[in-house]
């Protein structure tokens, strides 16, 4: 195999593009290496999807024991979003404020690592992987220790009179949106590194040797040039931050539930399936709108 | 004068250090608690070291139970996704068929919806169709939305490879399948090594799909989830510190494994360009 491989590759050219359709025998090959991978995804994604929307628009006043009958009950969703309206706010307005601190921390890492790291890149690749390696309720916890009452950090605020002193951190807002924050930065830095580590060196240097200054270099050089992966970036952040509930559930209180809190309760609490669905069928149209919205502005389509 | 020129270059660098060290943060207190003795059920302080959990990390016995299961469910959906997802990155990346469009829109969508909506939207239809809710159930939703980052992994490793391996192959009187056995596959094989460490990693550490698709079967996550509410015995922490470190010697492995292949293909001129990564 090697002595084969050394006869090819001898000039290291890009691989060539895919072929067209092959002879008879090819023609149906591609679906049968779709079909089993593609029917999962129809079946289990897709057609769930429908039976959400459909579930929204049961009858509210059935229930799981006598069966639900799709009545088109549109009303299902004022009611839901009538009930509930602060908790959706409190979703976006938590995953909106820990987006703002992990661009914050985010992209100076991700500069770090791709431009000023030099050959410690990949360990600090690493790095900022690694507390993925654990479990995400593990790490969780982890933070109701650190922000815990008796703690070093709640002691030092307290000291430095950041905290009064009866102050909490845990089951706060802080607590929820710090949470957030963490468990969601690598997803906003990898996309962002992958970007910056393409950035040429040379275009910022001869920003500066044009008398830029170092703000205004990164404002119209490295910042545009970084988009696609701050795009990417944000996206990956913004989306699952704003349907978690753990950390709603482990750092904070009934205050400062989430959205996802309220639709887990309507599922396997009190089992009010039609609200439950109407909830996460009014999450999923608000995240969609809003990355739709996203995309309009910040000016390309290509991240899709 | 000086001290101002280098703050400004390393700057970034020290912001950077200080994000790590959050990131950091959590896994040394997860770390920590493992030698701790809590003062009481419902405490995270730390109290007093102990090695008793390490020793004995079974001392609650449906810890375990949850820990095996849900090795066994991300094994069963490991497999399963790799495979479906690699047969659909060969597709995209080798064939031209009708409906590639709407495929990709089909495959991105799972990456791009929220876990909650995809969980309760799975729940919808289990109940609709009757389906009893346990181990099965996981499993299918776990096939779910792994196959989706399958299929974009292979698909990166296969989008880089050099066609003509394959067609010298060819030429020199190779079979379809000889070609496929001693070429592509060995050539494809680290993208599906790594799409199925992903697949496990994301089955093993799922919770919320999980949630809603479990009915009363158990796994690590829905242990953690139950406990935190009875009180979190320290073993939970043992898991959590093994995982890292199981992990981290996965990636310290490849990564050597992969700086001898660069070593080696330095030394030979003419070597294989799909060493680099």
């Amino acid at each position: 195999m090697s002595a084969l491989a050394h006869v090819s590759t001898a000039s290291g050219q890009p691989a060539s593009p895919p072929p067209a359709a092959g002879p008879g025998r090819h023609r149906f090959l591609p679906y049968l290496l779709l079909l089993p991978g593609a029917a999962w995804l129809f079946l289990f994604f897709a057609v769930p999807l429908v039976q959400l929307a459909a579930a929204s628009l049961y009858d509210p006043n059935g229930s799981l024991s006598t069966g639900y009958a799709l009545t088109w009950a549109f009303g299902n969703y004022p009611t839901a979003l009538q009930a509930y309206w602060p908790q959706f706010g409190r979703s976006f307005l938590y995953a909106g404020i820990a987006l703002v601190l992990g661009l914050l921390m985010g992209y100076p890492l991700a500069y770090a690592i791709a431009q000023k790291a030099g050959r410690w890149k990949n360990l600090l690749l690493v790095c900022v992987v690694a507390p993925m390696f654990t479990s995400f309720l593990v790490r969780t916890l982890a933070w109701k220790t650190i922000l815990s009452d008796n703690g070093w950090l709640v002691g030092l605020l307290r000291d430095v009179h950041l905290l009064g002193p009866d102050g909490r951190l845990l089951a706060t807002p802080v607590a929820v949106v710090l949470g957030l924050t963490y468990n969601f930065l690598p997803f906003l830095v990898l996309p962002l590194y992958a970007s910056l580590e393409r950035l040429d060196y040379r275009l910022l240097e001869a920003s500066s040797d044009l008398y830029a200054s170092p703000l205004k270099t990164f404002r119209r050089v490295t910042l545009p040039l970084s988009m696609p992966g701050l795009i990417a970036g944000t996206l990956l952040f913004f989306i699952p931050a704003t349907g978690d509930y753990i950390n709603a559930e482990l750092l904070g209180t009934p205050n400062q539930y989430m959205i996802g809190n309220v639709i887990d309760s309507a599922f396997l609490v009190r089992l009010d399936y039609p609200q439950g669905a109407a909830l996460s069928f009014l999450l999923m149209s608000a995240i969609l709108a809003v990355v739709f919205v996203y995309l309009r502005r910040a000016g390309t389509e290509e991240v899709l | 004068m000086k001290i101002s020129r280098w703050f400004a270059q390393h700057w970034v660098m020290g912001v950077a250090l200080l994000v790590l060290g959050y990131l950091f943060l959590p896994i040394a207190v997860v770390a920590g608690l493992s030698f701790n003795r809590p003062s009481s059920r419902l405490s995270y302080d730390f109290n007093e070291f102990t090695l008793d959990n390490w020793r004995n990390p079974c001392a609650t016995s449906d810890m375990c139970d949850a820990v095996l299961r849900s090795v066994q469910i991300g094994f069963i959906a490991t497999v399963a996704a790799t495979a479906l997802g690699t047969l659909m990155a060969f597709a995209l990346v080798r064939h031209r068929f009708r409906g590639r469009s709407g495929l990709n829109v089909l495959i991105f969508l799972p990456m791009a919806t929220p876990e909650l909506v995809m969980g309760t939207s799975l729940l919808a239809l289990f109940v609709a169709g009757g389906v009893p809710l346990g181990f099965w159930t996981i499993v299918i939703a776990h096939v779910m939305f792994c196959v989706s980052f399958v299929v974009v992994t292979v698909k990166a490793r296969l989008a880089g490879m050099d066609r003509r391996l394959e067609e010298a192959a060819m030429d020199l009187y190779a079979s379809e399948w000889q070609t496929f056995r001693r070429i592509t596959l060995p050539l494809v094989l680290p993208g599906i090594v790594a799409a199925a460490l992903l697949a496990f990693s994301l089955s093993f550490d799922d919770f919320i799909i999980t949630n809603f698709n479990s009915g009363t079967t158990v796994t690590f996550p829905m242990y953690v989830w139950g406990a935190a509410q009875r009180g979190i015995p320290p073993q939970v922490n043992v898991i959590g510190t093994a995982m890292f470190l199981i992990a981290l010697l996965l990636v310290l492995a490849s990564s050597l494994r992969g700086r001898r292949a660069r070593r080696a293909a330095v030394a030979v001129p003419v070597a294989r360009p799909s060493s680099r990564s």
